[in-house]
């Protein structure tokens, strides 16, 4: 079979499509943010996640998340066996929309936040964190 | 369950009104995920803190959800408002129904 421009064009864009498949076919993460958005859009303003880049210890990774104006920040790892991690509300009180705790990985993924904002919108944030070891097993 | 629970949390003694305090807290627990086996290959039942509160004179300062991905000894960071004089009551909410609790004072000048 001779390949002409156009068809390996179309191969290329086949296996990038393909290779990006196991990063967005996550049905638990995708169900955890459509029961918290209840299926609105999500922006990524807003919204800040600070994570550390490589985690020697996945047993307690430190995160902080930042959302000026938000009412509730949901803290997801997707490549956990649960990837809910906390949600935090704030009250009238809270001095600043955000907060820092720390957190179990097992095994290198993205951590990602969602915001929800006062007037309904949200925003969200990723950050990958590369894990030595997890923190999960046994 | 879980032993030798103890809350430790950090509140500045005094503060101007109004102004924005940090926070800090801790409390000693195993936060047993459920995932982890023994060493006869048996799950180790969940045992966790699944929620946690701050409240400042009966008003929410922050109410967080827990999940088994919060490590042990569960350390939480956040700021508080402060227009008066008051207590910060904290508690925490174990799976077994336990509630610990801590409560601090704050001046405000």
């Amino acid at each position: 079979m001779k390949l002409t421009r156009r068809d390996s064009i179309l191969l290329a864009m086949g296996a990038s499509a393909a290779a990006m498949v196991p990063f967005t076919a996550n049905a638990a993460v995708e169900d955890l943010i459509n029961a918290f958005t209840g299926g609105a859009a999500v922006g990524d303003a807003g919204i800040t996640l600070i994570a550390p880049e490589i985690a020697e210890n996945g047993n307690t990774v430190p995160v902080e998340v930042d959302a000026p104006g938000a009412v509730a920040i949901m803290l997801l790892a997707t490549g956990n066996p649960t990837p809910s991690v906390a949600t935090f509300n704030f009250g009238p009180l809270a001095g600043s929309q955000s907060a820092s705790t720390r957190i179990r990985l097992s095994k290198t993924q993205n951590v990602t936040a969602i915001a929800k904002m006062a007037d309904g919108s949200f925003a969200q944030a990723s950050s990958e964190v590369k894990v030595t070891i997890g923190g999960c097993g046994g | 369950m879980a032993d030798n629970v103890t809350p430790r949390v950090r509140v500045p003694r005094d503060a101007a009104a109004g102004e924005s305090i940090v926070i800090k807290t801790l409390i000693s627990h195993p936060m047993e995920s459920g995932q982890r086996k023994d060493g006869d290959g048996n799950l180790i039942p969940r045992s966790i803190i699944n929620r946690f509160t701050c409240e400042f004179n009966g008003q929410s300062v922050v109410d967080v959800t827990l999940e088994p991905a919060i490590s042990t000894n569960p350390y939480f960071e956040f700021q508080s408002l402060v227009p008066e004089s008051g207590t910060f009551t904290f508690t925490w909410y174990d799976d077994d129904g336990s509630v610990y609790t801590d409560t601090k004072d704050i001046a405000v000048s």
